[in-house]
């Protein structure tokens, strides 16, 4: 319910053009301690099924076009810029995962991974994505659920 | 998966013999050795990044469909446009003589206009100048056609762009655009060409955004595209606000890009996909 109400509020952003300038909301504040993210960004688990869509959906998460995932194999088309995901869930504690996605910036010096769920202090964003992360908070809880999976 | 490893496994074997010192990555395919100061080592072409079926296209004259623009814009040389009632032949006679070089070292110096200009602007500004005809369009066929058919004419010289006197505060500016990150996904041009070239990524592969084929045609598009409509697309592919066409910041990046290219043969028209 409350992510279908989040696409549709989406969905009525986008398709006004003129509405660009009141779609910039607050900027997201993360909650960062020790390097990490303890709180879930909805206060609710993700959903580990929806969140492997999102890792696959270009639109989304588009991971696979940088990362290797042995479980996604029947998948065309792993990319080569970051690490395998294989086992990720055992290297990094589930706060630990949530920042990754969210900024990974802030553990990865100047790493290419873009950071998920922050909406400024980037240059020329296209018009229609100004003031958005690329994930909703929903959507970075779901991945986190399906990183998890990979152990 | 194993079947490109093996693809590479016999392109390592292929270039064995010419790569001497390279590293790893750059090991795997052909270029040419950088002058001292430059970003790389070995500068490698696009085409050495694509699959044997897209290089056999481009090196086979007749099969190669951009030199279907090669023909038209050679009959348009001849053809006389705008009230001066002349042709570009009309001034430069025989193109495969006064044009030789001259894509190889664009952008160039515009002493008038005060500032560097490519192919496309230089020949617009011989239409609406020395002939009073309209300037074409940028993206037009005719225009790329052009572009392409001069461009030929330097078909296999190295690029050799002069960087320095009143060009270096241009070629500064972008270099600086190259280094910058732009977007939503807040990635620059060196995140991809610089530091992973040679990898894969969703269907490509990554070279190092070398410039030596344009105008290139593209089996995606069925045409050939205008170098700064590849700048437009990786911008807009990282959800960034390109540049214009021709605005003084894609000439800034086309002067920077083609110097970390120089030396590479023109191969205009190239095949990409
Ligand atoms: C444009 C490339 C790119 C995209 C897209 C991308 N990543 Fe990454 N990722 C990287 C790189 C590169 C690293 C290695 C960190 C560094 O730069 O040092 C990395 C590291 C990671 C790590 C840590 C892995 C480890 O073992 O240390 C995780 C977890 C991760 N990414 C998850 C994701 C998820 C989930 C997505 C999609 C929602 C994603 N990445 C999308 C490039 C990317
Ligand atoms: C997210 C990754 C990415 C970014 C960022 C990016 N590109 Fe590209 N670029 C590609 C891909 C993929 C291709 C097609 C495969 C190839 O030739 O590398 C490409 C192709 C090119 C080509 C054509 C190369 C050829 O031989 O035909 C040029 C030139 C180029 N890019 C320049 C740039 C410039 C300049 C920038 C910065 C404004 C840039 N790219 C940013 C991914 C990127
Ligand atoms: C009436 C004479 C005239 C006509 C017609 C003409 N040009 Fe030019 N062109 C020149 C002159 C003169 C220059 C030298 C720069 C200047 O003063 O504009 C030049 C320069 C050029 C250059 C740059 C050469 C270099 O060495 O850098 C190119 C490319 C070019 N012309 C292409 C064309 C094309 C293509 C056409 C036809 C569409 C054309 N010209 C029509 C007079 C002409």
């Amino acid at each position: 319910m409350r992510r279908s109400l989040a696409a549709a509020f989406a969905l009525c952003l986008s398709a006004s053009v003129g509405l660009a300038q009141e779609a910039v909301k607050e900027p997201i504040k993360l909650d960062v301690v020790n390097d990490s993210l303890p709180k879930s960004l909805t206060g609710a688990p993700g959903d580990a099924a929806a969140g492997k869509k999102v890792f696959l959906t270009r639109t989304l998460g588009n991971c696979l076009a940088c990362h290797q995932v042995t479980s996604l194999k029947s998948e065309e088309f792993h990319g080569e810029f970051g690490p395998s995901l294989d086992g990720v869930a055992g290297r990094y504690s589930e706060a630990q995962l949530r920042l990754i996605v969210a900024d990974p910036k802030r553990i990865f010096t100047n790493t290419v991974m873009p950071a998920f769920f922050r909406n400024e202090g980037l240059s020329r964003v296209r018009p229609e994505f100004v003031g958005k992360s690329i994930l909703t908070a929903a959507q970075v809880e779901d991945v986190i659920a399906f990183l998890k999976t990979l152990n | 998966m194993a079947r490109r490893y093996l693809g590479l496994a016999a392109l390592v074997v292929a270039a064995a013999s010419v790569a001497t010192l390279a590293v790893a990555d750059e090991a795997e395919r052909k270029g040419v050795a950088a002058p001292p100061g430059h970003v790389f080592k070995t500068i490698i072409s696009g085409y050495e990044f694509r699959s044997k079926e897209t290089r056999a296209l481009q090196d086979d004259d007749l099969e190669n469909p951009g030199f279907l623009a090669v023909e038209r814009a050679a009959d348009a040389w001849k053809k006389a446009e705008g009230s001066e009632g002349k042709s570009c032949m009309s001034c430069h006679g025989e193109a495969e003589t006064s044009m030789k070089g001259v894509g190889a070292a664009m952008p160039k110096w515009d002493d008038k206009l005060k500032k560097p200009v490519n192919l496309e602007q230089r020949i617009n500004i011989c239409r609406s100048e020395h002939m009073k005809a309209e300037p074409w369009k940028f993206k037009s066929r005719e225009l790329t056609d052009m572009t392409t058919f001069v461009r030929y004419q330097s078909h296999g010289m190295p690029v050799a762009v002069k960087t320095d006197g009143p060009m270096s505060p241009w070629f500064e500016r972008g270099k600086q655009i190259y280094y910058t990150r732009y977007g939503q996904l807040d990635l620059a041009c060196e995140s991809c060409h610089e530091r992973n070239n040679g990898k894969f990524m969703r269907a490509d592969f990554l070279s190092q955004g070398q410039t030596n084929g344009f105008p290139t045609y593209r089996l995606r598009d069925q045409r050939l595209v205008p170098l700064h409509e590849r700048f437009e697309g990786c911008m807009f592919d990282v959800r960034a606000e390109p540049f214009k066409p021709l605005s003084d910041e894609f000439l800034a990046l086309e002067l920077y890009v083609a110097w970390r290219g120089i030396g590479l043969p023109v191969e205009t028209p190239s095949v990409r996909n």
